[in-house]
């Protein structure tokens, strides 16, 4: 038998590898890509506390996850498009220009 | 040593392979591969847990739709190899100890609090018919205004990514007076 | 009786050697029956020479793409270049475990069924791999490295999953006739007849529309005539298997048939009742005729796919996209309000 600790433990991993990889990647794409990391790691933690308490919302809400996290890829790819095609690069540190 | 906890180290070491080979890579399409197998091994661990139906949409909707828009984004733009900049050495020097203190933390907080209690395997009644009547239902609020998100997420992708209006468009010169 | 748990494993592996031998021998067939029926079509025979009326081609087919060079050009991405056939075979050939080829077998009091494994979702399991294998052609166009491969590779892709939405919704007006996702519980739903002679198949009990859709949907989902323009010759030289020879391109084409036959297959569950058939004769007999109409409808279907082939020119892109999005997947919503107002009264 699998304790509730194991699901939840590696959610957690899936999540921190998300914020890692948000934190030093440097190519938008590579950066959009952790966030559904992270959401995924969010969701294996869902079904197992929906799979534990037997609270059967927990599986309807990752249906809701995964809906926003399509309609979130698909603008996002959008503006990713329009940054690339203004700024020439796919680098986040050179689209800098309302930096100080 | 159960079949049971065979499979989800299988399918967890699969999803934690996945993971770390898609910090570790520096091409995005190989970051996108590896993310494809997390998602894959995800499904598995969603069956484990009983929830058949969320793991055949989460292969059909996550892997097959969502990570394709990743690959063909990849594709089109021709995005290369990274390059390290000054900023991303320092994240990396304080980023991944800082994660990991992070994720030891609370990994010890789990084990403290939620011990050894079993989650049997197919504990959740998956079955399509269990999920519509939820959906339907319980959650049909939810259920409309996420198909209305996704409505202005097309018409918002549809008129970010299309080709902006060479000027001058019309040709007229606005006489400011 | 069930069995134990040693004999379920042997049985499983015993079943899946048979199935995918017979499936890739299939795959050989079915390439050698395109050609003969294509050259009749055209007023030529097809292939004659090697064996009685051609039909050990397929071993000669098979022994010339095991002697080509198997050529890997210098500027392509090796990794992907190498793993995007194998993508496309691995889940071309997977979706045939769910698939029922007939009722149970019963040997020394031990219930055998006819198929890999029953599972519960195996719809949306052959769905999710349809989806899965448009990696395939999507990496092998990028890895060539080569504008016409990417062009062909990124329009084969968009293409694939374009017509993945009318496939699901075709088949939606199914699901909800039989009221299970299971291959086997919608064929049990069509036993039985009408008025003593029509069959109770769902084509005959009002999928007419749904049976149309998912033809339609299924010959573009396997990229053939009158959909295949990003595979075309004369369109983009050979759109994403251009840069590849021998084993990696026969891999492709493997894959492309065995989809085929999957397609033909799941129609004929679908549509057309699986298995039932007329019974008659012995027991033993009784037990082999569901899977011979099985495999005379797959046949009729095969024979569909190929005279279509023959017969009609191909598609524009941009015509193909607009029939897509703008015909199919209207007519498969108006089907699926249609059978749902149908199923409530």
């Amino acid at each position: 038998m699998v304790p509730l600790s194991y699901y939840l433990m590696l959610g957690g991993f899936l999540f921190a590898c998300g914020v890692v990889g948000f934190l030093i990647k440097r190519n938008i794409i590579t950066i959009f890509m952790s966030i559904e990391l992270m959401l995924n790691g969010v969701n294996l933690s869902f079904v197992a506390f929906a799979a534990h308490w037997h609270a059967l919302a927990g599986q309807i809400f990752v249906f809701f996850v995964m809906v926003v996290a399509a309609a979130e890829a698909a603008v996002g790819l959008a503006i990713i498009i329009a940054v690339y095609r203004t700024r020439e690069t796919l680098n986040v540190d050179q689209v800098n220009l309302l930096k100080l | 040593m159960s079949i049971h906890l065979i499979l989800f180290l299988a399918f967890g070491a699969v999803c934690v392979a996945g993971a770390v080979n898609l910090l570790a890579q520096s091409h995005p399409i190989n970051s996108a591969l590896s993310l494809i197998a997390v998602m894959a091994a995800l499904a598995g661990e969603y069956l484990l847990l009983g929830a058949e139906f969320l793991a055949a949409v989460q292969v059909i909707v996550y892997a097959g739709a969502i990570m394709v828009l990743f690959v063909f984004t990849i594709m089109l733009l021709n995005a290369g190899e990274e390059e390290r900049t000054k900023g991303s050495r320092v994240a990396v020097l304080f980023g991944i100890p800082g994660i990991l203190l992070g994720s030891v933390l609370v990994g010890w907080v789990i084990l403290r609090h939620s011990g050894t209690e079993a989650v049997a395997a197919g504990a959740l009644p998956g079955d399509p018919r269990t999920i519509g009547q939820l959906l339907f239902h319980e959650f049909l609020l939810p259920f409309e205004i996420t198909s209305v998100l996704i409505l202005i997420a097309i018409m918002g992708a549809v008129v970010l990514a299309s080709k902006p209006p060479t000027s001058p468009a019309g040709g007229e010169v606005r006489q400011v007076d | 009786m069930a069995l134990p748990i040693w004999l379920f494993i042997l049985v499983s592996v015993i079943k899946s050697g048979v199935v995918l031998g017979v499936l890739l021998t299939a795959v050989a067939y079915t390439v050698w029956l395109e050609r003969k029926v294509v050259g009749h079509m055209q007023n030529r025979w097809g292939p004659t020479r090697v064996g009685p009326f051609g039909l050990l081609q397929p071993a000669a087919d098979g022994i010339k793409f095991l002697f080509k060079e198997d050529l890997t050009p210098p500027h392509v991405y090796k990794p992907l270049f190498l793993a995007a056939p194998l993508i496309a075979v691995i889940f071309a050939l997977t979706s045939i475990s769910v698939i029922p080829f007939g009722n149970s077998i019963t040997i020394r009091g031990y219930t055998i069924p006819l198929q890999i494994t029953d599972v519960n979702t195996g719809l949306l399991l052959i769905l999710g791999v349809t989806s899965i294998g448009v990696y395939g052609v999507a990496l092998a166009g990028w890895s060539s490295n080569n504008k016409y491969s990417l062009l062909g590779g990124l329009r084969a892709s968009a293409q694939m999953v374009s017509y993945e939405i009318a496939l699901g919704l075709s088949l939606a007006g199914v699901l909800m006739m039989s009221g299970s996702l299971s291959l086997r519980e919608i064929v049990k739903a069509q036993g039985g007849h009408f008025w003593g002679f029509i069959p109770h198949w769902n084509i005959f009990n009002g999928q007419f529309i749904g049976f149309f859709c998912y033809l339609m949907a299924a010959y573009a989902e396997t990229n053939r005539i009158p959909f295949d323009l990003p595979e075309a010759e004369t369109e983009l030289v050979a759109g994403y298997h251009t840069e590849y020879s021998a084993m990696k391109f026969a891999m492709f084409f493997m894959a492309e048939y065995a989809n085929m036959i999957t397609v033909a297959c799941l129609a004929t569950l679908l549509f057309f009742g699986g298995w039932n058939g007329p019974l008659f004769g012995p027991a033993v007999l009784q037990a082999i005729l569901p899977v011979f109409w099985f495999v005379a409808k797959i046949f009729g279907f095969l024979f569909l796919y190929i005279w279509v082939r023959g017969t009609l020119p191909r598609f524009r892109y941009d015509q193909l996209m607009a029939f897509g999005w703008k015909f199919l997947l209207p007519l498969a919503l108006v089907n699926l309000i249609a059978t749902a107002i149908a199923v409530a009264w």
